[in-house]
């Protein structure tokens, strides 16, 4: 296996964790602010998938499809965060499952209503597409190298505005003491809301950025919705750190083990049953990692609580 | 009577009266439908053991329900092709035969169940509900890329398997099959929870820590919980299975377990007929809403919405008032 092979899979890997950040970060802020499970966050990221490639379509321009994308998952967080969420905090996680899984029904039917059961495509935009040449030789598209300098840069926004603006410090104090801070003159529920739509904003996003290189269609939140659980199970459910370290852990597993499994086994096995058995095995292989992580550490790996 | 044994003894005289009415009006096509009710209520009663009874909130029983019905489809397709599952260390030989493909069921889903929960009884709240959901997608992530046994296309079976004694091809007879295995379910559920391991049981689900100081071990109770509801669910995929002649990784994937959560759900969670009311109105509601629109499941959403957060107690729970659960 050539060294070339292995650096542009490490970049892989590395765009996959960072897009699966931008899908964990709204979920795990929305767990650790109101203690909300959301199984729809991955509608919001097909929202977000949708109202991009229509834009893009009609005006001919990504970057206005990034900007519908933003507005349109965002509104969409807000007006249901106002019209059901607002109602489960109280609730057990049971409830939350149901009433989320009962929204994405909503949302994946109502798509399909709109725009049809075909795929929609969202082409890189000229700027950007095309290989590009990384020290050492690497030749690698450059939309994909573009996607994880972006979403480093969102990640680093992220934690500045969680760690030095006032809406940040109004978030943590809301993790730790919701009565203090409306005591303290705080609107909750519009903090609520605004957190909701922020992590929407992020999950519609990273659809929009994926769908360029994928196909825009109903039921591709899904998919990502479980890896983003498995990424901040594994991180800790309500650290942001443990989201990022989380992703860039599931993102490069699952790349690298899908390259040096069917490697592994190809070295004691006839080749077809090694390939296959490889293949088995490296799809299941993020899910056997959350497992023994959860062995050793129930809470995650920067989890504060069980 | 409370009238919560009204409803179900009304749901009972429904699940004999309505297939034998379509028997004698000639409607083979509402008997599959009663089947299938029978067959989702079945997949619900495993789930509730969890569910009800434990407070364990699975996201991820489509791995018993799938585990269920690849038992069949491996344990067939080996029968037709007249070719051994293995010869080594014994020779293991396909089957058509139902009591042992549910026995094999039975083994599987429970020795998964068994691990399963072996390992994810170590967390939980919402760490739980996604280790089960995680486990869920392992199954599914597998069977897919497992060519041996149709991998994404799934496992067609040509002829439904055979009981001693009875056609099943004949649907009303296939029917009173699977209303069989529900009931005796219905009846091990009922027996489970008045029994002192379910009266413990509910005990843990809740005052985690009194159960603890009287000297019973919540995790054990847990994990006996989670193996026979995960069994119940799997003998459930297995007649699923024989129902469709078919199984596909479908069968594992989370909305399914999410479609025999809502089914629970929608029914009445801790209830006894919760899970037989919730996959009669379940199957209703996809037949009834699916010939008006294809978009039925926009409905569906907001109806299971509106249960969620006007009406907890489900359907029984409406018809019943806020009687005892599980009795």
């Amino acid at each position: 296996m050539s060294s070339l092979l292995l650096a542009e899979q490490v970049l892989n890997g590395l765009q996959l964790g960072i897009m699966l950040f931008l899908m964990a970060a709204g979920l795990t802020l929305v767990f650790g602010v109101m203690g909300l499970i959301n199984l729809a966050h991955g509608s919001l990221y097909m929202i977000g998938a949708f109202a991009a490639a229509a834009t893009a379509a009609a005006t001919g321009s990504f970057f206005l499809g990034l900007i519908a994308a933003l507005a349109a998952s965002a509104a969409a967080g807000a007006l249901v965060e106002v019209t059901v969420i607002r109602r489960l905090y109280a609730r057990d996680h049971l409830d939350q499952v149901l009433a989320t899984f009962a929204l994405i029904l909503i949302f994946s039917e109502g798509t399909r209503w709109v725009f049809g059961s075909f795929p929609l495509y969202l082409s890189i935009p000229p700027v950007l597409s095309g290989p590009v040449t990384l020290p050492f030789g690497i030749e690698y598209p450059l939309y994909r190298l573009a996607l994880i300098v972006a979403g480093l840069a969102i990640a680093g926004g992220l934690f500045l505005l969680v760690g030095r603006t006032r809406l940040g410090i109004r978030i943590r104090a809301g993790e730790s003491d919701r009565e203090m801070i409306a005591a303290l003159g705080v609107d909750i529920s519009r903090l609520y809301t605004i957190v909701f739509a922020l992590g929407a904003a992020l999950a519609g996003l990273a659809g929009a950025l994926v769908g360029a290189i994928q196909s825009v269609q109903v039921g591709m939140g899904e998919p990502v919705l479980i890896l983003a659980f498995v990424t901040i199970v594994i991180g800790g459910i309500g650290s942001i750190k443990g989201a990022l370290v989380g992703a860039l852990l599931v993102g490069l597993t699952d790349t690298l083990g899908g390259l040096f499994l069917p490697a592994a086994f190809a070295l004691f096995m006839e080749p077809s049953a090694a390939a296959s058995t490889g293949a088995a095995l490296s799809s299941m292989l993020i899910y056997i990692l959350m497992a023994v992580i959860l062995i050793l550490r129930p809470s995650g790996l920067y989890g504060a609580r069980a | 009577m409370t009238r919560e044994r009204i409803l179900n003894a009304a749901l009972l005289a429904a699940l004999v009266a309505v297939p034998l009415w379509a028997w004698v009006a000639d409607e083979p096509f509402i008997i599959t439908l009663c089947t299938k009710v029978a067959i989702l209520a079945l997949a619900g009663v495993g789930l509730n053991i969890a569910l009800g009874l434990g407070g364990l909130v699975s996201l991820g029983h489509a791995a018993f329900f799938g585990l269920g019905g690849y038992a069949m489809g491996i344990l067939a397709s080996h029968a037709q092709s007249y070719t051994p599952l293995t010869d080594w260390p014994v020779l293991i030989e396909g089957t058509k035969s139902m009591p042992i493909i549910w026995a094999t069921a039975l083994a599987a889903s429970g020795l998964a169940a068994l691990a399963i929960g072996a390992l994810s009884l170590r967390t939980s709240g919402v760490y739980f509900i996604m280790i089960t959901l995680a486990f869920g997608q392992m199954f599914f992530y597998f069977a897919i890329s497992w060519p041996a046994y149709g991998g994404e296309d799934g496992l067609p079976i040509y002829v439904r398997n055979g009981f001693p004694g009875l056609n099943t091809l004949d649907p009303i007879q296939f029917y009173g099959l699977a209303l069989a295995v529900l009931l005796a379910a219905l009846a091990f559920a009922a027996m489970l929870a008045r029994s002192p391991f379910g009266l413990s049981l509910n005990a843990a689900r809740q005052a985690h820590a009194r159960v603890e100081a009287v000297g019973l071990s919540p995790y054990r109770l847990r994990l006996l919980a989670f193996t026979l509801s995960g069994m119940i669910t799997g003998l459930a995929g297995a007649l699923y299975a024989d129902l469709n002649r078919f199984v596909s990784p479908a069968m594992f994937s989370w909305q399914t377990s999410g479609e025999i959560m809502i089914l629970v759900i929608l029914g009445g969670t801790a209830r006894l007929f919760g899970p037989v009311a919730g996959a009669a109105l379940f199957i209703l509601l996809e037949e009834l809403l699916g010939g008006v629109s294809d978009y039925w499941q926009i409905a569906l959403g907001l109806i299971l919405l509106v249960t969620v957060l006007f009406a907890p107690g489900g359907l029984v729970g409406i018809a019943a008032g806020k009687a005892r659960p599980h009795v």
